[in-house]
């Protein structure tokens, strides 16, 4: 037995209970650059087996003195063929956590916890469904859309991004809907403009009658807000800063109107995925959902 | 490893008789970073641990501090939560009964803005089924003070602790800050209050600046600073401690990361070692050093844990 966790031990290592997440020394089996965004896939049998769409995994990095895991959404898992029990995350590289990840090449090898999260509920009646996400956040959505297109719901498709190169992968996604549209800020490729530019069009023309969204907050509040006014369900993937990723730190919060009154919860437990109708956009970030008034000093 | 030569692993928290407590490992939960215990037991069963330290609850329900609430900081990090929790009384009815119902030895942590509310706290949990302690958290702002820290002076320590040790059934242990001058001093007023022990460190004071805006990292300006950056304060804090008062019980924590980690704290003088940020990188952390701790005592011969108790050559 190892004294120092995870060290030295043979891969896969995995350990965990019968059901719910574990914890995996798992090797690198791809590593792909799409765009700007880098693709690594990982022999995580466990997860892959556990996992359903908008969940997530934590990743350790290392370097640079980072002691925190990194939470990346799961874009796909192999449960047949010559890559089976094999996950898809995609990185973006923002700082010296996700510098590390799009290092790795083929057989080195990451420690990832998961599946995490609340996944997307899925439509229990056949239904037209419109996956919206901006950058990075169309990743879990291709998950869902093979998800639900292997259901027998329609899957449309509508993402957006600042440039073209960071439109994450157009060509899977055409192959998982009945419709794709694409919008850049730069006009670099699709329509010039945000989703929510396009999204009513969008909603009319295909019957949506259920609007999944995942990216950054700002995008997930206006898709919140049009799907309101059309009177449409919407599931929204939201991103906060976490410090765990499994619900013991209180980092993650999101507020949130719960059945049983106002509450700050956690994106890593209650979440990600969210009824768009219940958070409160306007407050997030703000003090207007501190239970004191804001107190300096040791307030951990 | 053959039964008869597995080193012993029960600690004692208590020496007075009329409060034992009496843990089968040293390993605990730091307060805050444990949740219900119910997260953690998604992945193993939590009642191998020493003991479940719960997050800080206080009178009423409170939301917490605004986002961002947390900066990853070289080997550390900085949180300001702003004691985010459900209240004493919705804990007691939701979430003790599910750890009393596995035998999860739960020590309880309490907060209040004002001495007073440390006495009813304190009340509130008295003779209830499954507290095994009391921990109270004094390193938290006296509304009656401008905000100043209980544990930063003396009196105050007096004051909170001892409205718990007066109704209290079970031990109570004083948690310290450690942005203080002499630590020492305020464990012994906390003992003349009438605490069993004292858990040592809460989180370190800080802040950090995003330089590209000009704007302070964490929603709530400052924060806590915990994780390996801070382990040397712990075991200095500890080691003060621990050769003013000997006989005092100590919870050691800060930074503890590995089996070396552990021991060294209890080098310094604590009696158990609770596990904060090390859980948030690694769910397994805790369960991991009690799993691990035999082996390293066997390997160097050591038959109990109790042995290297403030073992420090200094
Ligand atoms: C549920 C969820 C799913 C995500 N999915 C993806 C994905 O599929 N692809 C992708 O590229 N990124 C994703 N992110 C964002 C990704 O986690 C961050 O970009 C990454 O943690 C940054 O680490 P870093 O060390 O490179 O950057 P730094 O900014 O240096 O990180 C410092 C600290 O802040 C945290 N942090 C920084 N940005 C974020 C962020 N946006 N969200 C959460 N924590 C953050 C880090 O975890 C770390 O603790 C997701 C975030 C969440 C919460
Ligand atoms: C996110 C977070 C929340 C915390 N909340 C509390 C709390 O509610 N009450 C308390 O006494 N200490 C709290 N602490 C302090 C820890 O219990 C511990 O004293 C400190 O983090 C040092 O240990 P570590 O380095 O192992 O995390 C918190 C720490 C963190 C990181
Ligand atoms: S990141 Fe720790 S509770 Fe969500």
């Amino acid at each position: 037995m190892s004294t120092v966790p995870g060290r030295g031990q043979p891969t896969p290592y995995t350990r965990g209970r019968e059901d719910g997440p574990v914890r995996s020394i798992c090797e690198v089996l791809a590593y792909r650059k799409i765009g700007a965004y880098h693709q690594l896939t990982i022999v995580a049998p466990d997860i892959a087996a556990r996992a359903t769409p908008g969940q997530f995994v934590s990743l350790a990095v290392e370097g640079g003195g980072t002691i925190l895991r990194r939470p990346f959404s799961i874009t796909g898992v192999s449960q047949h063929g010559p890559w089976a029990g094999t996950i898809d995350v995609v990185l973006d590289v923002v700082g010296p956590g996700t510098a590390w990840l799009a290092g790795r090449s083929k057989h080195d090898v990451v420690d990832v916890v998961g599946p995490l999260g609340r996944g997307f509920p899925l439509p229990r009646q056949p239904a037209t469904c419109l996956l919206v996400g901006g950058g990075y956040g169309a990743a879990p959505l291709l998950y869902l859309a093979a998800q639900l297109q292997h259901r027998g719901h329609r899957v449309d498709l509508l993402f957006g991004a600042k440039t073209g190169e960071r439109i994450f992968n157009a060509i899977e996604g055409k192959r998982q809907a009945s419709s794709t549209r694409f919008t850049t800020e730069d006009g670099s490729f699709g329509t010039q403009g945000r989703v929510t530019d396009v999204l009513p069009d969008i909603a009319t023309s295909t019957g949506a009658e259920a609007i999944y969204a995942c990216g950054p907050m700002g995008m997930l509040a206006a898709v919140a807000a049009q799907a309101r006014e059309r009177r449409l369900p919407c599931q929204v993937s939201v991103e906060e800063l976490m410090g765990c990723g499994v619900g013991v730190c209180n980092t993650c919060v999101v507020p949130y109107r719960r059945r049983d009154g106002l509450a700050n919860v956690r994106a890593c437990y209650e979440g990600p995925v969210l009824d768009a109708k219940r958070v409160v956009w306007e407050a997030i970030g703000t003090t207007a959902m501190a239970g004191e008034p804001v107190e300096q000093g040791d307030a951990s | 490893m053959s039964a008869e030569r597995r080193p012993d692993l029960r600690v004692s928290l208590s020496a007075d008789p009329a409060r034992p407590l009496e843990l089968p490992n040293p390993i605990v939960t730091a307060s805050g970073c444990f949740a219900s215990g119910r997260e953690i037991d998604r992945f193993f069963d939590i009642g191998g641990l020493g003991a479940v330290v719960v997050k800080s609850l206080t009178l009423e329900p409170r939301l917490g501090l605004p986002t961002p609430r947390m900066v990853e900081t070289d080997s550390g990090m900085l949180n300001a939560i702003g004691l985010q929790n459900p209240g004493v009384d919705a804990w007691l009815a939701n979430d003790l009964p599910w750890l009393a119902e596995r035998g999860v030895r739960t020590i309880v942590s309490l907060a209040g803005k004002t001495v007073a509310e440390y006495r009813t706290l304190a009340e509130r949990v008295r003779g209830q089924p499954g507290i095994a302690a009391i921990e109270a958290n004094i390193s938290c702002p006296n509304v009656e003070d401008r905000g100043m820290v209980f544990a930063a002076r003396e009196e105050a320590t007096r004051d909170a602790i001892s409205q718990v040790t007066r109704v209290s059934a079970v031990p109570v242990f004083a948690k310290l800050t450690p942005d203080v001058t002499d630590i020492a001093a305020i464990a012994a007023a906390a003992v003349e209050a009438g605490a069993t022990g004292v858990s040592l460190i809460n989180t370190l004071s800080g802040m950090a600046i995003d330089v590209e805006t000009g704007r302070p990292r964490l929603g709530g300006v400052t924060g806590g600073l915990s994780g390996p950056a801070i382990r040397p304060v712990a075991v200095r804090a500890i080691h003060e401690v621990h050769r003013a008062l000997p006989d005092l019980p100590i919870i050691g924590m800060g930074g503890v990361r590995s089996v070396p980690d552990v021991v060294e704290l209890i080098m310094a003088g604590a009696s158990a070692v609770a596990v904060g940020t090390a859980t948030f990188a690694d769910p397994f952390a805790t369960l991991e050093l009690v799993e691990g701790l035999p082996d390293w005592l066997a390997e160097r011969g050591y038959r109990s844990v109790r042995q290297l108790r403030g073992a420090v050559q200094a």
